[in-house]
């Protein structure tokens, strides 16, 4: 879907491998003589972190990178912003490779277009949660006031209203989280890299989160790199999807798709308990020949969930309705193939669809 | 005869031996030998292979004074070039041990006692130790201590002073380099090992026993180590997902220092202070030996002229004396450890 789009991409990895331990340009030959993650502990001991990553995130899009713990997501986003040095491979932002840069331009670009949320919060203990909020502020040099008072604002945002002077030592594990989602949005820079920032939220202030983040996205249309175990929450952010697995890229693309469309047991594993109907869109089930004459039972919207569908037919399956997006007839849904899609496709069977 | 004559024989460096060697000075040892010459054989049997023993075979061979001598003569050779190079940048050292003996001695106590109580409120911010405080000068000023105690507190503080002056940004840098990590922790090592007399021997010859460095240096060497070593630690276990932090927003080194680093690593540093002052402490008593004034003075005495009394009640001060500085640092300590807890 997106291989298409290489030259504009605002982020690009490219052929990027990283190994752990002592000697990793040693451990790289192996690898590269075809030797894999178990194999090059047992007999290396290094670790392969990451292996041959190729990756186009858009501007103004949300890239979310999935898989289990260990397979690499948070080493991969550090990459971004070169807080690890690969073993191998290029990462370009806005057409420039960041592995060129001194640190002079490393920091600039740190400082003025990324910032960052961790899994571990990283906030700064001494500080109140105002002064972190404003941190990105604090760095580029503006006056304390100036970054209390941004820090204030996105704390609003994020629900911490009442706070601002306490230690984070004082807060809840979530609420230091939302500190440093604020610390994030405070810093207003064009790519947001976003490492598990819901996982200690509860699921209402998570989905409060979610839909402050699409709001966001909205109207600032940022670069936004999302880590998340949770595919619910991937399929509901996420624009490109990537999935990893040891290391490398089992599959990305259109979300949608790859639920439609698993290309490894793994991911099978993955989209299989997910309720495909409150995920899966009109648009991602329905065929294309929109000239098809004949009746049909009503016009729905590309963009309507099939659980609207569903209920929208009364469970008859044997109705048939006309796809509009913005008003204009751009496919047919019939509401057999709506059924077939809510059972998980098998990899043997991918061909089918 | 000597045991060893026949090594040398068979080695064939008789010739060598008297060739070279010329009539040997005579110690007190063999002053005694020769007048118990009817027994001057019944030594041991197999002597230590000695430079003495070899002396007595082999006249060429230098006995152990001999040795000793040369390195006495060796560290006087270069005493003097070593002094040129020690003097001016140590001289600072000494004028402001002076000035602050000075000025204990020439402010009235009723000015100088509400300074030290309000500086103490300031830095620890507990009542209970300021009282504490108040209460222990109020004694050693009852018992007419107060002048020496308050020497000795002020040579402690200037001591801890420069040991931090110069102990934390020595321990920064080890933080940042393995190499110099490396290279400098056996110094410290040594420093810490050294039985405290040891500093002593060398500084009594550079200097004059007048000048107050030749203590302020003995005591500096002696407790800047924990303060280097515990900046080092601090530095080190900075928690890696906030400097990582720091680095992903763009923080300059400087910045990341004076920050994030210092900051998180000031509990650390903190603690090292403590045991700096209260390893100054120690020094100072020691150090009186060398014409440090103070307390350590009325110990020595006690000492001395076995004059049990002054000895007792001038260690009791210096108790009090370590009490106080330690609850006050402690105190100081835990204000800042309180705001960073995780
Ligand atoms: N500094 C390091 N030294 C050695 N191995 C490392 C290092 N950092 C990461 N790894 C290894 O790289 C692999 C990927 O780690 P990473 O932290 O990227 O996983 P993750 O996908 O973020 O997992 P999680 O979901 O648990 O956060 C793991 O096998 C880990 O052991
Ligand atoms: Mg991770």
């Amino acid at each position: 879907m997106t291989g298409n789009k290489t030259g504009t991409a605002k982020i690009s990895i490219r052929n990027l491998y990283k190994i752990f331990g002592a000697r990793p340009e040693q451990a790289m030959e192996h690898v590269r003589e075809g030797m894999g993650k178990s194999e090059l502990l047992d007999q290396q001991a290094h670790v392969l972190g990451l292996q041959d990553i190729n990756v186009d995130m858009q501007a103004g899009e949300i890239t979310v990178i999935m898989g289990l713990s260990g397979s690499g997501k948070s080493t991969l986003i550090r990459h971004v912003n070169r807080l690890i040095e690969p073993t191998a491979g290029e990462v370009w932002v806005n057409g420039q490779n960041v592995l060129d840069y001194d640190e002079v331009r490393l920091r600039d670009m740190r400082l003025n277009s990324m910032s960052m949320v961790f899994q571990k919060f990283a906030l700064l203990p001494h500080k109140t949660v105002a002064e972190n909020a404003g941190m990105a502020l604090a760095v580029r040099g503006n006056t304390r006031a100036e970054t209390v008072a941004a820090g204030k604002k996105w704390l609003e945002r994020v629900g911490l209203t009442g706070y601002e002077d306490h230690y984070p030592h004082q807060l809840s594990g979530g609420m230091q989280q939302r500190v440093g989602i604020a610390r994030a949005l405070a810093s207003d820079s064009e790519v947001m890299l976003m490492d598990e920032a819901f996982s200690a939220l509860d699921p209402l202030i998570r989905t409060d989160m979610q839909d402050l983040l699409l709001e966001l996205q909205n109207d600032l249309h940022k670069t936004i790199v999302f880590i998340t175990h949770d595919l619910d929450e991937a399929l509901k952010l996420a624009d490109h999807l990537v999935i990893l697995k040891d290391g490398y890229v089992v599959q990305q693309g259109e979300p949608q798709y790859i639920l439609l469309n698993p290309n490894d047991p793994y991911i099978e594993d993955f989209v299989s308990d997910i309720n495909r109907a409150r995920v899966l869109r009109v648009r991602s089930v329905m065929t294309a020949d929109s000239d098809r004459a004949g009746e049909f039972d009503g016009d729905v919207d590309a963009n309507d969930t099939l659980e609207q569908l569903i209920s929208l037919s009364g469970g008859d399956t044997y109705k048939v309705y006309r796809v509009l997006n913005d008003g204009e007839a751009v496919g047919v849904l019939n509401m057999k193939h709506l059924v077939r899609a809510l059972v998980p496709a098998r990899v043997e069977q991918r061909t089918v669809m | 005869m000597a045991y060893y004559d026949r090594t040398f024989d068979a080695l064939g460096l008789r010739d060598w031996c008297d060739a070279t060697g010329g009539e040997a000075k005579l110690s007190m040892a063999d002053l005694l030998a020769q007048a118990n010459a009817g027994n001057a054989e019944d030594g041991p049997i197999f002597p230590f292979p000695s430079l003495d023993a070899l002396h007595e075979a082999c006249l060429a061979i230098p006995q152990s004074r001999d040795f000793v001598a040369s390195v006495e003569s060796g560290f006087l050779a270069i005493k003097d070039a070593l002094k040129l190079v020690l003097d001016p940048p140590t001289q600072p050292l000494s004028w402001m041990l002076e000035w602050a003996l000075q000025a204990v001695n020439a402010v009235p106590w009723w000015l100088i006692l509400p300074l030290l109580f309000v500086s103490v409120w300031y830095v620890s911010r507990s009542r209970a130790v300021t009282a504490f405080v108040i209460l222990v000068f109020a004694c050693l000023g009852f018992i007419d201590h107060l002048d020496p105690a308050l020497q000795t507190l002020s040579i402690v503080l200037v001591c801890t002073g420069i040991s931090i002056l110069f102990g934390v940004p020595i321990g920064i840098a080890m933080a940042k380099s393995d190499g110099l990590q490396r290279t400098v922790l056996p110094v410290l090592d040594l420093l810490q090992t050294l039985p405290t007399f040891v500093y002593l021997i060398p500084l009594i010859f550079l200097f004059s026993v007048t000048e107050p460095k030749l203590y302020g240096i003995a005591i500096i060497a002696y407790a800047i180590v924990p303060v280097i070593r515990l900046t080092d630690l601090g530095i080190r276990l900075v928690d890696r997902d906030v400097v990582e932090a720091a680095d992903a927003f763009g923080m300059s080194p400087r910045q990341k220092l004076w920050g994030v680093e210092l900051p998180l690593a000031l509990p650390n540093i903190m603690a090292g202070i403590n045991q700096t002052i209260m390893m100054s402490l120690a020094m100072v008593v020691i150090a009186s030996l060398v014409s440090a004034p103070g307390l350590g003075v009325l110990v020595l005495r006690g000492i001395r002229n076995l004059e049990l009394g002054v000895g007792l009640i001038a260690g009791l001060g210096i108790v009090l004396l370590a009490i106080v500085l330690d609850r006050v640092s402690k105190a100081a300590l835990e204000r800042v450890s309180a705001v960073q807890k995780h």
